[in-house]
């Protein structure tokens, strides 16, 4: 037993200094400044949407429908009192605020990038823990996932929604499933080349129970990695949930999400681009901010990846 | 190489064969009785009982799979709850727009992507490269549909260049097929450049440290040459890998660019037969498509021995 920490302490002491640095580098890292910025702008507006001067989004106005950018007209409130309000963004064909559904867009597509990178990480986590851990167990579950990935992600997300009723749950749901085959990729091949390092086999010559030695050795060797594949794969989500919402199968068409509002505005896109034109700046500024702290993650926390 | 070509074929049957048990699970896995729907609303307790007899639906599960197995094998991929055609015909039908679409996009995606990755990396750290990567990122960010409908606006509304919208098969002449063909491909492609572009950087500029250029460079030869014969021959491995993993993207993309164009193509059939709740369509389509994925990889993996000659089977 005495000669664990002996044997550890090296290994951690080597571990410990570029730590640091990284996280000093990564607050000076543009993209990870411009690309978390544009994201904390995008959070912020979905959680203030009621305060920023929006109407109800889902308000359907008959008098007012297709209206141009920048028209102007009263609003009644219901104790009767009128105010002049002005449609930044134009109105739909329902005669909906498109500026309010835009700003109120941001929450769906928020909720939807984090929720899969998290759950997404964490079952890939735990199944490429035990693939990567348990020999037995590996062949089955790789060859499982080998077929997932044979299914192009955008195809198989789409079935996938076809299954259950339409909504918030199942989009998460068939999202989540085509990315955790990458997860379980990339946790499998850190944990087969990390259980090869010497300071993981003086662990199990020390006798450290198996469920220890995976959180206290192998685990912190994922984390960096991870956090880079969780940014890209909430990119990837936000994206995916549009396009859902565009093809007509995602989240329903009340709900205004940056999909839906674009979906709203296809048939009369020749007339009216601005439908399309607004949530679709927002919907592309938002991905590429969340692949610029991407870039910018894995440029300063995973050295090794930034090569490739 | 044929005893190789033999056992890569051999490998991929296993991993089709998990695609088919996941695909024929998610029918499984609905609501609803096919065989009443496929009987219609009119039909009687007998004729749905008789429907399922034919269908095999009231054997036991594994049973069921092998039959359906087998008449896959056979090239019968069931009937349409929706379309009330054979699956197959259904997508016979809508396969000459995507084969188009495809590779009409896959030829503009690598002509265009790959010298600019080789100019990239030439100019590795210039404002050129910057300009690249910034594309590629932004490549990877903006949704394939705001790049179509930005590309419609454009070209086809204010310049008035092509049509707006459609497909025009290939027998009814090559000049409106191409028109039609056109913009669309340029949208799919954006995606595909920004990821060829980027791993021909990578990949050349790696291959430029090495001490033959530095060999080829001491002798005189010509920068061009360098660049696309030394150079990009030897980075060739890693970029038509990612060429070929790209399919998928390409799959998915294809998809959502049908849908913008309104192509009538198995894109458009896919996104029809999910609002339908078509299943037969569904699973069929999903298999075809992932073997196409499947047996493009294992095309890539056999293109190795030309780029790289170290490589033998």
């Amino acid at each position: 037993m005495s000669a664990e920490p002996v044997i550890l302490a090296p290994a951690e002491a080597i571990a410990a200094p570029p730590r640091f640095g990284a996280w000093r580098k990564l607050l000076r890292h543009p993209g990870v400044l411009i690309g978390g910025g544009l994201i904390l702008f995008m959070t912020l507006m979905g959680i203030l949407a009621p305060v920023l001067g929006t109407i109800n989004p889902a308000e359907i106005n008959p008098t007012f429908r297709n209206r141009v950018p920048g028209m102007e007209r009263t609003i009644r409130a219901d104790d009767g009192s009128t105010r002049p309000y002005k449609h930044l963004m134009g109105t739909d064909s329902l005669g909906r605020d498109v500026y309010s559904r835009v700003v109120y867009g941001a929450r769906v597509s928020i909720l939807v990038g984090v929720t899969v990178a998290t759950i997404s990480v964490a079952i890939g986590l735990l199944i490429g823990l035990v693939a990567g851990y348990v020999r037995w167990l590996d062949g089955i579950i790789m060859r499982f996932m080998d077929g997932l990935m044979a299914i192009p992600a955008i195809l198989l997300a789409i079935a996938l929604v076809s299954l259950f009723r339409a909504g918030l749950f199942s989009v998460i749901v068939a999202i989540v499933v085509p990315e955790i085959p990458r997860v379980v990729r990339l946790v499998r091949s850190i944990v087969l080349s990390v259980r090869e390092e010497p300071y993981v086999e003086a662990a199990i010559m020390a006798g450290t129970p198996t469920p220890a030695l995976l959180v206290r050795h192998v685990l912190p060797n994922t984390v960096a990695p991870l956090i880079v594949q969780g940014t890209f794969i909430c990119a990837s989500a936000i994206l995916v949930e549009a396009i859902l919402s565009f093809l007509g199968v995602g989240i329903p068409p009340e709900t205004p999400t940056w999909g839906n509002i674009m979906a709203e505005g296809r048939s009369l896109f020749r007339v009216y681009p601005h439908n399309i034109l607004f949530p679709g700046v927002f919907l592309a500024l938002t991905v590429l901010a969340v692949n610029m702290l991407g870039d910018g993650l894995r440029d300063t926390l995973d050295p090794k990846m930034a090569k490739r | 190489m044929f005893l190789y070509f033999l056992r890569r074929l051999a490998a991929t049957i296993p991993v089709m064969l998990i695609v088919a048990v996941l695909v024929f699970l998610m029918l499984r896995l609905t609501p609803g009785d096919p065989a009443a729907i496929i009987a219609g609303d009119n039909a009687n307790a007998e004729q749905v009982a008789l429907i399922r007899t034919r269908l095999g639906l009231d054997q036991p599960i594994i049973v069921q799979f092998f039959i359906w197995m087998g008449n896959l094998l056979r090239g019968d991929f069931g009937e349409s709850f929706f379309f009330k055609k054979t699956v197959a015909e259904l997508i016979l039908g809508r396969l000459e727009p995507t084969i188009a679409l495809a590779l009409c996009t896959i030829l503009i995606a690598v002509t265009v992507a790959v010298p600019l990755g080789v100019l990239a990396a030439y100019k590795q750290g210039t404002w050129i490269d910057r300009l690249v990567m910034g594309f590629s990122v932004m490549g990877f960010s903006v949704p394939v549909f705001v790049i179509g409908y930005a590309l419609i606006y454009l070209f086809a509304i204010k310049l008035n260049w092509v049509p707006v919208q459609g497909y025009q098969p290939l027998s009814q002449g090559f000049g409106g097929f191409l028109q039609r063909l056109i913009l669309p491909s340029v949208t799919l492609s954006v995606i595909y450049i920004a990821l060829i572009a980027r791993m021909t950087r990578a990949s050349v500029i790696e291959v430029l440290g090495e001490d033959y250029i530095r060999t080829a460079r001491a002798k005189g030869q010509v920068e061009s040459k360098i660049l696309f014969r030394h150079a990009l021959k030897n980075a060739a491995v890693p970029i038509v890998t990612v060429i070929g993993l790209g399919v998928a993207l390409l799959i998915g993309g294809v998809v959502v660019t049908e849908s913008v164009f309104t192509i009538p193509g198995l894109g458009r059939l896919t996104v029809d037969a999910v609002l339908a709740r078509d299943y037969p369509t569904i699973q069929a389509v999903i298999l075809l498509f992932s073997l196409v994925y499947v047996l493009i990889n294992l095309a890539v993996d056999l293109v190795y021995t030309l780029f790289d000659p170290r490589i033998r089977y």
